[in-house]
């Protein structure tokens, strides 16, 4: 499904990217980790399409297609989702006429009609069981004065809505305590089937104790060092990040 | 195609989709403003002597008068004697049904979206139908007059009203006002007028569309609207002009006198023709709006969207006379290009217990300068009176500005007066989020912006509200990204 060969990436003069290399296959969970600042979350915004970084070498291939070249409008329309790290606030646009907007987007680039208002509610209703969010949350403007953990299960709302081949969560456990924490990952669990794949991207092992990888890759210094099975973010766990930084020097 | 690719398409497509011209006959006064000017306008339409004798009053005191410059906005000096201020489409005297009505005429009207035709029409708007400096007609007619309402072009009203029009004409607006309302008393042309009896409820809601169509042509018009005692209306008001690359003159007059536990609502959607991307062209919008309160628990609420216009100078205003009066004021300025605008509302309390609320949302693009001015004057004897403003403005790009300029004015302890304000940008965070999220840029900009703009367009009657929305994204076109 996604094809990550020799990627390489900066921002202004700083290379943060060096050579990432990740193959992720439908039906897969492949967790991100690594210290702060090791490359993670400019991964994930590379993937979405974020212009803040520029890609200097190296290929993404998603679905057969060049990834790169897609706007990221496109991009989430061929099935890229990403959940932020940290959601905006739209004032005055509430989430449910923003995801009106965006999977009629979505249906209209697939060349389906749009949907009309009493299925799209229906659709809704239901998804909102899946990620156990409030009704009345959804009708308030898009994560304007909502708290962390409710920014969040939004993000993971939204997901659910938007049925993506490929979802990437980025930092989504960040803020959110051990209760919020297990709705969300809860909500992904139910969202995972053998069609999509989830790419996690996380500094903590305690999320993976509920999303349970089938891979694990550690991120450090702009490259894939290490990937193993969920084992490795519990090695991880136990012995820090120093431990990968030491082996990593040492070379 | 769906709705949202057609919307995609006009505004990817349409600069200005109101830019056409209808061959239409037109009769003319020559160019320039003289006595004899004034006089001609009046013998067109068949004057009473004391209306002649008001405008010739109002010519003469705005030869005493020099052009305001106190709003921020610039622009050449306007040569009025290079001005028609009188043209009308050529086309039978009267009209027995609107059968009658001149076929190009009706086909510019539904061009424009507006069908005069009473049959065709789905939901229930009365029109009057004001081209260049005439009324077309006016649609339900008959159906209004059974309630005892009346609404008619102002000419007509002069004929067959003397008696309401010389009552109240110029009593909320003298015409010793400003620059531009002597200009309009001395050759105001045409205009909606209406009145509404006692206790009734209009059931529909009444609209006057405006189109200029001639060449070097000002439009003048005057509209005076009329709540009794308990009575209720909702007037809409729309306006639009063809593309020219020389500057047009609008300078109308809006009255509006809402009695003892009246109210009236009234919308303005205005897009004249702005002018090209380089400030070329564009209708100088330079108009007075003011409404009073005339009894106690009357109401007077304006909403405005205000998307046109090369120079906007516009500030609709309530008088708060009667006890326990409320005014509101809701209004969204976008300028686009080489735009301007400087307007804004006057709350004056006057009555105890009065309240007076005002929301402006201003959003700037391109090399536009937008400003809100706005004054709210608490009177000694206004007790116990409160207003609340709340003024926003929305910065697209780094080449535009906004300002605010808030009077305040409070001459009592027991009233209360707040303003709060806010600038911010359309973030390029919430552009990727939605981009992040299939929806693009253009979208984005139109979602974001519709989402500022909630509490003023929730004001609007329905169908009003669709428009104003496409309108925003239209005039917004192509200035993110």
């Amino acid at each position: 499904m996604l094809s990550i060969k020799n990627l390489q990436a900066r921002v202004e003069e700083k290379e943060i990217l060096k050579g990432i290399n990740l193959e992720v296959k439908a039906g897969e969970v492949h967790a991100i980790m690594g210290p702060n600042g090791s490359g993670k979350s400019t991964l994930a915004s590379i993937l979405a399409g974020r212009e803040t970084y520029e890609v200097t070498g190296g290929s993404i291939t998603f679905e057969g297609k060049d990834l790169l070249e897609l706007s990221p409008e496109d991009r989430a329309r061929e099935g890229v989702f990403l959940a932020f790290q940290y959601p905006v606030e739209i004032p005055g646009v509430s989430t449910i006429n923003f995801l009106k907007t965006a999977v009629n987007a979505i249906r209209e680039y697939r060349g389906e009609e749009a949907m009309d208002a009493v299925s799209f509610l229906k659709m809704m209703k239901e998804k909102t069981k899946v990620v156990e969010i409030d009704e009345t949350l959804l009708k308030r403007s898009l994560n304007e004065g909502f708290s962390g953990g409710e920014k969040k299960r939004n993000e993971i709302f939204q997901m659910a809505m938007l049925e993506p081949k490929l979802a990437v969560l980025d930092e989504t456990d960040s803020g959110l305590d051990i209760d919020a924490l297990k709705i969300v990952a809860n909500g992904v669990n139910k969202l995972r089937s053998k069609n999509n794949a989830v790419i996690v991207v996380t500094h903590y092992q305690r999320l993976l104790d509920y999303i349970v990888p089938d891979y694990v890759h550690v991120l450090y210094n702009g490259r894939i060092v290490k990937s193993g099975t969920k084992e490795l973010a519990l090695e991880l766990e136990a012995k820090g990040y120093d431990w990968i930084k030491n082996e990593n020097t040492a070379v | 195609m769906s709705d949202s690719n057609k919307i995609l398409e006009e505004l990817t497509q349409s600069d200005y989709k109101y830019g056409f011209v209808t061959n239409i006959e037109n009769e003319s006064a020559p160019k320039g403003l003289s006595e004899d000017t004034v006089r001609f306008i009046s013998a067109k339409k068949n004057e009473p002597q004391w209306l002649l004798d008001w405008r010739l009053k109002a010519f003469r005191h705005w030869l005493t008068l020099e052009t305001p410059t106190w709003a921020n906005v610039t622009f050449p000096a306007i040569d009025y004697q290079d001005i028609i201020y009188y043209s009308a489409p050529k086309q039978k005297v009267t009209l027995n049904s609107l059968d009658e009505i001149d076929p190009e005429l009706r086909a510019t009207f539904e061009k424009l979206g507006i069908s005069l035709d009473e049959q065709k029409r789905l939901s229930g708007v009365a029109v009057d139908a004001v081209i260049d400096s005439v009324s077309i007609t006016t649609t339900f007619k008959v159906k209004l007059s059974e309630l005892g309402i009346i609404f008619c072009s102002m000419s007509e009203a002069v004929h067959e009203h003397p008696e309401l029009v010389k009552k109240y004409l110029g009593t909320v607006v003298p015409i010793t006002d400003n620059y531009f309302t002597a200009l309009n008393s001395a050759v105001f042309s045409d205009g909606s007028f209406c009145y509404i009896p006692k206790g009734v409820r209009c059931p529909m809601e009444l609209s006057t569309y405006f189109r200029i169509n001639a060449a070097n042509t000002g439009q003048f018009e005057r509209t005076l609207l009329i709540a009794d005692e308990g009575s209720h209306v909702s007037y809409l008001e729309g306006c639009t002009a063809p593309m020219r690359d020389e500057n047009q003159l609008h300078a109308a007059v809006v009255e509006l006198i809402s009695m003892e536990r009246a109210e009236i609502k009234y919308s303005t959607v205005q897009n004249w023709y702005p002018g090209d991307k380089n400030g070329k062209g564009g209708i100088y919008n330079f108009v007075t709006k003011r409404g009073i309160c005339a009894g106690d628990h009357a109401k007077i609420s304006w909403t405005q969207v205000e998307t046109g216009s090369a120079i906007t100078w516009k500030y609709p205003s309530v008088i708060l006379k009667g006890d326990y009066s409320i005014g509101e004021f809701y209004s969204v300025a976008v300028t686009n290009n080489m735009q301007q605008a400087d307007t804004g509302t006057k709350m004056i309390h006057i009555g105890k217990n009065t309240r007076s609320r005002i929301v402006s949302k201003g959003i700037s693009a391109g090399k536009s300068q937008n400003s809100y001015r706005g004054l709210v004057e608490v009177k000694p004897r206004a007790i116990n009176s409160r207003n609340f403003s709340q003024c926003d403005s929305l910065l697209m790009g780094d080449q535009c500005g906004a300002h605010t300029f808030p009077y305040i004015e409070v001459g009592n302890p027991s009233s209360i007066v707040e303003h709060e304000a806010t600038t911010s940008k359309i973030g390029e965070d919430q552009v990727f989020y939605c981009n992040q999220r299939g929806i693009d840029t253009e979208k984005a900009v139109a979602l974001i912006v519709n989402g500022y703009c909630k509490e003023v367009l929730n004001q609007l009657p329905m169908e009003f509200a669709v428009e104003a929305q496409k309108l925003l994204a239209i005039s917004l076109e192509g200035s993110v990204g």
